[in-house]
Formats: structure tokens, C-alpha cells, sequence
């Protein structure tokens, strides 16, 4: 057991191993769907322009749907065990809550003027709070309106839930938009402040 | 109150900020790596191997592909119902959609046109397109979805494929239905499907004889599966517990390919 000196001295974990598992096996589920699912996309283009090729995965459609449906598994169960151990070990609530609209605003403004808290990486401002909590939900609705795009016959809840199968398609589109655009200024932050590289590497 | 205490404390995030950079920028080895981070992902995976070309990767690939092949199989409902249109809500025109050219649609006969039966069925005599025709039919307008992501809805007319397998002697208990096809095409599909009760042996589209870029004489069509796997022109099928593949499934299109 480790006396209480020696815990004064060493850092306090922000990130449990368990945590940063997920992440980074999430980070691979993710930019194996987003890619693939660019090569898919082109297949049949929903809006007027198509994901150069070199930016996709897989060689062709057939090979772009199989990454995609094999790293939808990693997806789901990664995400499930995220969501299972967040929530049960309550890091959840801890964590993103309280929400509340009108820190955000405040913290919004102070970011713009480049003035934002990031001193402590065990404690999330309430512009990162609703970052993380929005990607959660985000993530979770790709995995749904993928589902309906995936089996709408046998998921006929989740199909009328996305308003049929075409749409359905456009909701993944744009749930996918969002999870592109959270990627970018969640990379360019972790490149401001590499000290939450490290602690997502090694857990303080 | 809140205005107050903004004040020192944002001094303080921005003299932390700056000293955090201050000492990034000292390491020429941590200043490359905070460089790279911003392309991390795209990069890696786009010029650091060619993994799509890797023999092993593809196995994987191809053995995750069997697996949802299961999974599929397990979440197929036999009684659950594909959605069914009015006819104002069809595409039109229905599009045509093949691995060739419509030009190079084929062009079969219906006089001399013969069904031929294989496999482990009871009755292997050869239909014509007579004796298909004069069987009890129905109607469906339903949803095509094709693997590209679009979809179509067309009004097919033919007999239930299950009333047919019946007539035959077909083995029900058997694994797979082969399909091969007068355009060289050539599907198969598992036993559930084909005993779906919106399975059809589709010989009208829209009321009228099924047109050749459609796949006269004869095609089938299943609502519950995606387009590649609805085989067109059908002039045999097997009924086998041998794995039969398929044109597109045996370059990686996914077997089961349910909707």
C-alpha cells in the first residue's frame, strides 16, 4: 500500500486505464468508419460532390463496406464498455455535470478571446463538458441511423424513428459531419496543449 | 460578481497556456510530434502502408464478413414484413442497374424458355414460362435497396417463391437456393429468405410483362435483401446445402446482404 506521502508526490490519475483503452480503441473504430464510409458515400453521393478517393478506405465499394462493417464491431462493443464503465462507476455525471447553458456561453466567450481555463486536466470547462457530452450523443446516433441504414427491414422502429430509409442516410451523413468537425478541433486543442496527449497516453 | 472573478483567474489560464507552449517549443523532438498529432489518423492510415492491399488483412476482412453473415442470419425475421408503397410513391422510372451496359441486356426468348431445376428437390422437371404464368400470383410495391446507398420503388408481380418451393419438393431443411442467370450473373440466398413470405418469382413489373432491363423472363425479388442479391434473367436454380457464393459476394460484397 502506498503510504499517503508517496501519493502527494505522484500525480493524481486523471484518465483510468479503462478509459484510456476505449478512447484510443474508439480513435481506430472511428477513423476506419469515417473513411470507408467516405468510399461508400461515393457509391451513391447524397449531395452534389464526392470525398476524393486518396482520403478513403478500402479500394473499392465492396472493400470499403467490409472495414466498415468490421469496425462497426469494434465501435458498438468498445462503446458500450465506455458507456457501461462511465456510468457504473459514476465518471459519467462527475464528469460533464452540471451543464448548464449559461457557463457555456461564459467559457465560449472567454475561448474566443483566447482566455479559457486548461490549466487542470481533471477538471473539464463547460465548453468541453458540452463537446464530449454532444460527440457521446453523436456517436450513439450514428450507430442508430447506421442500424436503420444497415437493417430497415428488421429494425422498422429505428427506420420510422430516422424517417425512413433515405433519410436515415442523410442523418448519418451529418451526424458523420459532426464527428469529422469534433475530431479536427478536438486534434488542434490536444496540439495547443500536448499535456492532455500524455495524460490520455498514460493516464496523469 | 461572476465579471470579478473572471479577471485574475483568465490572467492565470493565459500565463499557463503560454507557459505549457513556452516549453513545447524548447523540444524540437515534442514540437515535431504536436506537427504530426494534427495529421494523426488520416495520415497513418493513407501513406504509411497500403494495408487494403495486405493478403492477411483481407482474410480478416473476409472471415468478419462470415460472421455478420451469422449475426444477419440470426437477426432476420421470417415474419417481419418489409415496408409496402402506394403506387403514386413509385420511382419512375425504375432504374436500371446492372454489372454491364443496358445495351448489352440479354435478349431471351419466352417461347422456348425453360426453368431448370437441380438439387435436393422432389420434382426436377423443367418449367415454362406458360406454366409460371398460369401459377397463383400476387403483388407487392416495395422498396429496393441497392448496396450504393440509393433505393427505388418498383410494383412486382409473380408467385410467392415459398408456394413454388413447395410445388417442387423442395427440401426445406436445406441451407442455400443457387441462382444462375442467361446474363451470367449468378446469387444465392438461405433458405429463411427464400421462404419469406414477400419472396417472389417476379414476372411483371408495373402490371405488365417483366421488361428485359428488369430481367425477362423471370427474376426474383426479395424486399428484405439488397439489389445484387435479387438475381435477374433466372434460367436455373439448385436447391444445396453447398455453399454456392455469388458473382459480386465472391469479390467481397457480403453474402447474406439482408436489409
Amino acid at each position: 500500500m502506498a503510504s499517503p506521502a508517496l501519493n502527494t508526490l505522484k500525480k493524481p490519475v486523471v484518465h483510468p486505464i479503462w478509459l484510456r483503452i476505449t478512447h484510443w480503441l474508439n480513435a481506430l473504430a472511428v477513423i476506419i468508419m469515417i473513411l470507408s464510409g467516405w468510399r461508400i458515400y461515393n457509391a451513391s453521393p447524397i449531395f452534389p460532390f464526392r470525398i476524393p478517393s486518396e482520403w478513403t478506405l478500402g479500394g473499392w465499394l465492396g472493400g470499403a463496406l467490409q472495414w466498415h462493417f468490421a469496425a462497426m464491431w469494434l465501435l458498438a462493443f468498445n462503446g458500450l464498455v465506455y458507456l457501461l464503465m462511465n456510468t457504473g462507476s459514476g465518471r459519467l455525471w462527475k464528469k460533464f455535470l452540471p451543464l448548464r447553458p449559461r457557463e457555456v456561453i461564459q467559457d465560449m466567450l472567454k475561448a474566443l478571446r483566447g482566455k479559457l481555463q486548461h490549466d487542470s486536466l481533471d477538471h473539464y470547462n463547460a465548453v468541453q463538458k458540452l463537446a464530449y457530452v454532444s460527440v457521446i450523443l453523436d456517436l450513439i446516433l450514428l450507430v442508430v441511423s447506421g442500424l436503420a441504414i444497415w437493417k430497415s427491414v428488421q429494425f422498422p422502429v429505428l427506420r420510422d424513428l430516422m424517417g425512413g430509409f433515405d433519410n436515415a442516410r442523410i442523418v448519418h451523413f451529418f451526424a458523420m459531419a459532426f464527428l469529422v468537425v469534433f475530431i479536427v478541433v478536438h486534434v488542434i486543442m490536444v496540439a495547443l496543449v500536448p499535456r492532455t496527449l500524455l495524460a490520455m497516453l498514460r493516464g496523469r | 460578481m461572476i465579471k470579478k472573478n473572471l479577471g485574475p483567474a483568465s490572467q492565470l489560464d493565459a500565463e499557463a497556456i503560454l507557459k505549457d507552449a513556452r516549453r513545447e517549443l524548447a523540444l524540437p523532438s515534442r514540437r515535431l510530434f504536436a506537427k504530426r498529432a494534427l495529421t494523426l489518423g488520416g495520415l497513418s492510415l493513407l501513406t504509411g502502408c497500403n494495408i487494403t492491399d495486405e493478403a492477411s488483412v483481407n482474410r480478416m476482412l473476409e472471415r468478419i464478413s462470415r460472421m455478420n453473415d451469422g449475426v444477419q442470419g440470426w437477426l432476420f425475421d421470417p415474419k417481419r414484413l418489409a415496408p409496402t408503397y402506394t403506387q403514386a410513391e413509385m420511382t419512375r422510372p425504375f432504374p436500371f442497374n446492372a454489372f454491364y451496359g443496358i445495351e448489352d441486356v440479354p435478349d431471351i426468348d419466352g417461347s422456348d424458355y425453360q426453368l431448370e431445376i437441380l438439387g435436393l428437390v422432389a420434382n426436377k422437371r423443367p418449367w415454362t414460362l406458360e406454366q409460371l404464368h398460369k401459377m397463383p400470383q400476387n403483388e407487392q410495391i416495395t422498396r429496393h435497396i441497392c448496396v450504393e446507398g440509393w433505393s427505388a420503388i418498383g410494383r412486382w408481380g409473380g408467385i410467392p417463391f415459398s408456394y413454388f418451393l413447395k410445388m417442387i419438393g423442395a427440401d426445406m431443411s436445406a441451407k442455400y437456393i443457387d441462382f444462375q442467370c442467361g446474363d451470367d450473373y449468378h446469387t444465392s440466398i438461405d433458405m429463411a429468405t427464400a421462404l419469406h413470405p414477400q419472396t417472389q418469382l417476379t414476372l411483371t413489373y408495373d402490371g405488365e410483362i417483366l421488361p428485359a432491363k428488369y430481367g425477362f423472363p423471370m427474376k426474383l425479388r426479395m424486399p428484405t435483401k439488397l439489389g445484387y442479391k435479387n438475381p435477374k434473367h433466372i434460367v436455373s436454380m439448385e436447391v444445396t446445402n453447398k455453399y454456392p457464393g455469388g458473382y459480386w459476394e465472391d469479390q467481397g460484397y457480403n453474402w447474406f446482404g439482408g436489409s
